[in-house]
């Protein structure tokens, strides 16, 4: 196994804690509520 | 020359299948409504705007300037996550094959016009996107949570995906006279931003991937730990440099990250060097077709 795959495993391991601890603290509920409404900055209202 | 093979093909039929799946929601085109099922509760790996009214899914540049805006009650571990993963996986695959905004500026530079070559020029301009990507998707929404004012720089003052899906599309639409009423002078900048850009990009390939994009900037950090890729075999590589002329990005060498993964090179290598790979296994290139030999 070289460096580089151990060190690709070891931020793929890393994302996917990111993801778990992100659902857990209430991230995709963010991402969620700001995606259900209309975005008015991204349409340029401001 | 080699012959051409069918990876251009594909890619055109990749990025058109991306477009749709990413904006499945064809009902919303029709009542001019934005999709709120809970497939938004995750982001599609390109660009695409999440008030585009057929968007299933949401924006990852849009989370991550909202995930940094609401650092300040909770980390952005999700978002972080889901581009890390992304990032890791697909690298800038996801610009040259799952970005419908990368498709719209392709088809664009399909008009027949005079064409903008690279130069060192365009080069150096390909670092802006390192900059708009601090500047408006990471410090400015950084500082206005700092204030709680929750301020989505790139979203607000330069997305032209968000403007072409998000606003023209809902604004286009008769049910949406309120949000017409509306409109002001940011909306004008980002119409007439939006109307150079596009411009742009009938001139030169790939104008806002290369130059503005701060979500391929973002996947370019990461594009040499990409699992998914074109990947060049130095054993066999002579340095000839007919994959970097040929292609129309701004790389020094095949795969960087100004790569877009395209695989146009594959087939202009004299030494059969390159080929796409999902780690060490090939998928497209003059290596598979060296192993399916009897």
């Amino acid at each position: 196994m070289t460096r580089r795959t151990v060190l690709w495993a070891g931020l793929c391991a890393a994302a996917v804690l990111l993801i778990v601890l992100g659902v857990v603290n209430g991230g995709s509920r963010d991402v969620f509520a700001k995606a259900v409404k209309i975005c008015s900055e991204c349409i340029g209202l401001g | 020359m080699a012959k051409r093979g069918r990876l251009p093909l594909t890619r055109r039929l990749i990025q058109l299948y991306a477009a749709l799946l990413y904006n499945a929601h064809l009902r919303g085109f029709a009542e001019g409504k934005i999709y709120t099922g809970s497939l938004k509760n995750l982001c599609v790996p390109g660009l695409n705007c999440y008030s585009c009214p057929g968007a299933v899914a949401a924006c990852p540049l849009g989370a991550l300037q909202n995930a940094i805006s609401a650092s300040a009650d909770r980390p952005a571990f999700y978002v972080v996550g889901l581009l890390l993963l992304f990032g890791l996986l697909l690298g800038r695959v996801i610009c040259g094959f799952l970005c419908p905004f990368g498709l719209i500026q392709e088809l664009l530079h399909k008009i027949p016009t005079k064409k903008v070559k690279k130069s060192p020029l365009t080069r150096k301009l390909s670092r802006l996107k390192y900059v708009i990507l601090l500047v408006f998707a990471v410090a400015i929404p950084a500082w206005f949570a700092l204030k709680n004012l929750p301020l989505p720089g790139f979203c607000k003052y330069i997305c032209p995906a968000g403007t072409l899906e998000g606003a023209v599309l809902l604004l286009l639409h008769p049910a949406n006279g309120a949000l017409r009423a509306m409109t002001g002078g940011l909306f004008w900048w980002k119409l007439t931003l939006l109307a150079t850009i596009l411009t742009a990009c009938v001139f030169v390939y790939r104008a806002f991937c290369r130059f503005l994009c701060p979500l391929g900037a973002l996947y370019g950090l990461l594009s040499r730990l990409a699992l998914l890729g074109v990947k060049v075999d130095a054993g066999r590589c002579t340095d000839c440099g007919a994959c970097v002329r040929v292609c129309p990005m701004d790389i020094r060498r095949v795969g960087d990250r100004e790569c877009v993964q395209c695989g146009t090179c594959i087939s202009v290598c004299p030494t059969r060097a390159i080929s796409f790979r999902a780690g060490k296994i090939v998928l497209h290139g003059a290596a598979l077709q060296e192993r399916r030999l009897p």
